[in-house]
């Protein structure tokens, strides 16, 4: 497992050698990717904050939520923080698996579930303004 | 006695500051160290609908107590990943 909260550009490579191991029959990855819009307006860069220490305690959380409830080997995440500009990749997230229903599945689940409660903010700068953008506030016990 | 207080993204930049110190005197609970933080800090007032507390890296309630050398974090709702929330 690796969890890791970053300023350094992401590998995909890397986590997809780290997950896999000689009973995966699949590695699922996920990869979000800066884009150049959002809610029609022109997005030029985002900048993302962290509360490292804790971000990573979080998703070594759920990756073990997500290692009891599919049939998976392993699970790796990263994101990025500061400044990324369009293109750049903020999160990856991959996960191994014998076979690629548990691999898929796993992983979509780890990324709705980072989404809602690690600890790390995006700040959306566009064409003469700027906005930290909040999430749902999400009970705990969600 | 004191305890630690983070601020992240929104709410760091409306206290311009990162981090601060909150004196918790015989112990307090999550929710009244940020009011107390308020006074110091009058920009953040007003998020208690929004925010969740952290008490030493993990998610908290607001009754949660809070003593020397814990460190408290304001948690304003969480956006990682990059598509459209």
């Amino acid at each position: 497992m690796l969890f890791e909260i970053t300023s350094a550009a992401l590998d995909a490579q890397r986590l997809i050698d780290h997950v896999r191991k000689d009973e995966s029959g699949a590695v699922a990855l996920f990869s979000g990717v800066v884009r150049n819009e959002n809610l029609g307006r022109r997005v030029l860069y985002l900048e993302y904050d962290a509360y490292p220490d804790m971000a990573e305690r979080v998703m070594r959380e759920i990756a073990g939520e997500a290692l009891g409830q599919w049939p998976i080997t392993d699970v790796a995440m990263q994101h990025r923080t500061g400044r990324l500009e369009i293109g750049e990749t903020s999160l990856l997230v991959a996960v191994s698996a014998p076979h690629r229903k548990g691999a898929f599945e796993a992983c979509h689940a780890l990324v709705d579930r980072f989404k809602e409660i690690v600890p790390v903010w995006k700040k959306e700068v566009w064409e003469g303004g700027e906005e930290w953008i909040e999430g749902e506030a999400v009970n705990r016990s969600g | 006695m004191k305890a630690k207080v983070r601020l992240f993204a929104r709410l760091s930049e409306l206290a311009g500051t990162r981090e601060a110190e909150v004196d918790v005197g015989e112990g307090l609970t999550a929710g009244e160290v940020y009011h107390l933080l308020c006074r110091q800090y009058p920009a953040l007032s007003g998020l208690n609908g929004s925010i969740r507390y952290a008490v030493n890296g993990e998610y908290a309630e607001p009754g949660h107590s809070v003593g020397e050398g814990d460190e408290v974090a304001l948690i304003p709702p969480v956006s990682g990943g990059s598509d459209a929330v």
